[in-house]
């Protein structure tokens, strides 16, 4: 039981930063632009993250030392993003290729400045992240006090917004708005909305989710930023955004899915049957149940209709 | 004469140029921020790559794989496709090269195992990206994802057929490979830098790539369908065998690239521990090469300038060679938004000729 606990909690661990990702994604797409540019999103906000966790950290801020780091992160993603809308909204580019550039940029910029920082060291020092936060309670209840409820606060975050996000995106005119424009943008534009306006708020919020995922992961796991810290989570993200067909819950589930597998895989090792077994096909369990899984269930996947086109108002 | 003005005078060629310039502008002063002086990085970095013999035989080596990737994801995108999976592919082609060349070493003569390995990497790599299209056609499952999974996948599926058959004792790596794409006739020429078959091969590629699709029926059903799926059907076209048959043709290409690292390049293969980001090059060179096959093979040739030159730039110049990214995103990004890149050039051609502007 108490290893089922554990299981459930490094599951949450794993996932969380996936989660804020599509999430972001889900902004992003929703409002009808493709974001491939999620791994180098999630890279500036693990950059940023290390950085002004950092500085927070030398300046005694202690405790909130990680808060400044997810500031940061949301900032940094922000603004990483904006290159993203300029290019792909203002002007027109295509999506797909605008979304590269991020990936590039993101990678490129990242090392160098942190090179440039800590005097050409291509690693960040290591700081103190976030500390698991028992709920007081609800952590004593036998396997779910384990696994959720002593978790990392940045954890909680994810699954309130999960809540939070699809309300917004389903129950809200701003959620009705944005889906309207990632579906059918000139009857949008007809009903008034600004096309051009939402899809910035769309993409601007997907750079500030995916920045607090990459924040997640140096806030929780690794301490530091480095060339491999984020090393294809963006792309996973984008996965668990399509697999969860572009809502919030069903994303949250797939990132619980990836994260639970990655569990797994690190549990599995623990027990003295899996040595038969040869570690390779313990690391591929989570990326062959996708595709069983896609294939036997989900099927066709049901992207926004006007996903990837820019909107030209002359050719309504 | 007036053909080759007319080339010139044309967007297709003036806007990646004028993005190329840019791109290095957009360096330069990210140089100049973080204090270093960008004309001392620059030419550190063209010296680099064309300073010795040795130096630009290792280029050309670099610039291989990203032709062959740069094509394969350019191919899938002519036929409506993002192949994300092209690292993917390259290791299956690898170790399908690997597989043939070790088992069949002592078996084969050398005219008939090295072509047979060459032709198993592609044709593997191939089959790979084939599961991707596959399921696109038949299952309608988003391309991108399934060869995000098939790029893992076939990292450890590699990974475990090396570490079980073709394991050298002691070692991380296969044992050596018998079967080689070499030009060892070039190797005094250019001081043993390590060039092979498998350049001249990305560039029969190229040719391949633009005739299939230009030139013949089938090509020009796979552009149809890239550029509209429905229009594609109505016509009476097989939708799904032309995703399928694109993909495969684009696994082909990225095999290939496999093939030319494990046989030209370093003769065996090794454990990796990460995926080794072959294919996402090749994203960027596809883009860079607005998905010509003319223009995929001179933006990998301008990639693998910047990427080994880099290298140069940092012992030259004590620049970051993590520099370079910033200058291809660049240079991709105003590409991309030729928007930006017209404005720029606005004023030139108003002087030039009134009618043509935008």
């Amino acid at each position: 039981m108490e290893v089922l606990g554990q299981l459930l909690n490094t599951t949450l661990v794993f996932s969380t930063a996936l989660i804020f990702a599509a999430l972001g994604g889900i902004f992003s797409e929703r409002s009808g632009v493709v974001n491939i540019g999620l791994e180098g999103l999630m890279m500036f906000g693990a950059f940023a993250a290390a950085v002004g966790g950092y500085y927070a950290q030398e300046a005694g801020m202690g405790e909130w030392a990680p808060w400044v780091g997810v500031l940061s992160a949301m900032a940094v993603g922000v603004i990483g993003s904006l290159i993203h809308a300029v290019a792909s909204i203002t002007f027109k580019a295509d999506q797909t290729i605008s979304g590269t550039v991020i990936n590039f940029l993101a990678a490129g910029s990242t090392l160098y400045m942190v090179k440039l920082i800590f005097d050409g060291s291509g690693e960040t020092p290591l700081i103190d992240g976030f500390s698991k936060v028992a709920i007081p309670g609800l952590s004593k209840i036998p396997v779910i006090g384990e696994g959720i409820f002593n978790s990392y606060p940045t954890t909680y975050l994810a699954i309130i917004l999960v809540i939070v996000i699809y309300f917004v995106l389903f129950k809200t005119p701003f959620g009705l708005r944005l889906r309207a424009v990632g579906e059918h943008p000139s009857a949008a534009d007809t009903l008034g909305v600004n096309v051009n306006k939402m899809r910035y708020i769309g993409v601007m919020l997907s750079g500030l989710l995916a920045g607090i995922g990459g924040a997640t992961i140096t806030l929780t796991t690794t301490g530091t930023f480095a060339h491999n810290t984020i090393s294809g989570q963006g792309f996973i993200a984008i996965a668990a955004m399509i697999f969860g067909k572009w809502n919030p819950l069903g994303a949250f589930g797939a990132a619980v899915f990836f994260g639970l597998s990655q569990a797994i895989r690190n549990y599995v090792q623990l027990f003295e049957w899996s040595k038969s077994i040869p570690q390779e096909f313990i690391f591929m369990i989570p990326y062959v149940l996708t595709i069983i899984v896609l294939v036997s269930a989900v099927g066709r996947s049901s992207a926004p209709k006007a996903l990837g086109e820019p909107y030209d108002p002359s050719k309504r | 004469m007036s053909r080759i003005k007319k080339i010139f005078a044309t967007d297709t060629y003036i806007i990646p140029l004028i993005a190329i310039l840019l791109g290095f502008l957009v360096g330069a002063i990210v140089m100049l921020i973080g204090g270093y002086d960008p004309i001392a990085a620059y030419s550190a970095l063209f010296k680099r790559v064309f300073g010795s013999p040795y130096d630009f035989g290792e280029a050309v080596r670099e610039m291989t794989p990203l032709m062959f990737t740069g094509l394969a994801v350019a191919f899938a995108f002519r036929s409506g496709m993002f192949n994300i999976g092209a690292d993917g592919q390259v290791m299956i082609g690898m170790t399908a090269a690997s597989v043939i060349g070790i088992k069949l070493g002592g078996v084969l003569p050398s005219f008939v195992l090295v072509p047979l390995a060459v032709i198993a990497a592609g044709v593997c790599g191939g089959l790979w990206a084939g599961i991707a299209g596959y399921l696109k056609a038949k299952r309608g499952i988003n391309e991108v994802i399934t060869t995000i999974m098939l790029n893992w996948i076939a990292l450890f599926l590699s990974n475990y057929i090396v570490r079980t058959f073709l394991l050298l004792q002691g070692q991380n790596r296969s044992e050596d490979n018998p079967a080689s794409l070499s030009m060892t006739f070039l190797f005094s020429t250019f001081d043993n830098a390590r060039l092979h078959w498998g350049t001249v091969l990305a560039l029969a590629a190229a040719t391949f790539f633009y005739i299939y699709l230009w030139k013949t029926k089938q090509g020009y059903e796979m552009r149809a369908v890239g550029l509209n799926p429905h229009a594609a059907e109505y016509a009476g076209m097989n939708v799904g065998r032309n995703v399928i048959k694109a993909m495969f043709i684009s696994g082909v290409f990225a095999g290939l690239a496999g093939a030319g690292e494990v046989l030209g390049v370093f003769h065996y293969q090794s454990v990796f521990a990460a995926s080794p980001g072959y294919g996402f090059d090749g994203i960027a060179v596809a883009l860079l090469g607005l998905t010509h096959p003319l223009g995929v093979i001179l933006a990998a040739i301008l990639y693998g300038t910047l990427t080994y030159g880099s290298a140069g730039m940092s012992f030259g110049a004590d620049v970051p060679p993590e520099l370079i990214r910033i200058v291809i995103g660049s240079i991709i990004f105003f590409i991309a938004a030729q928007g930006i890149v017209r404005w720029v050039l606005k004023p030139f051609y108003f002087k030039r000729k009134k009618e043509k502007v935008l």
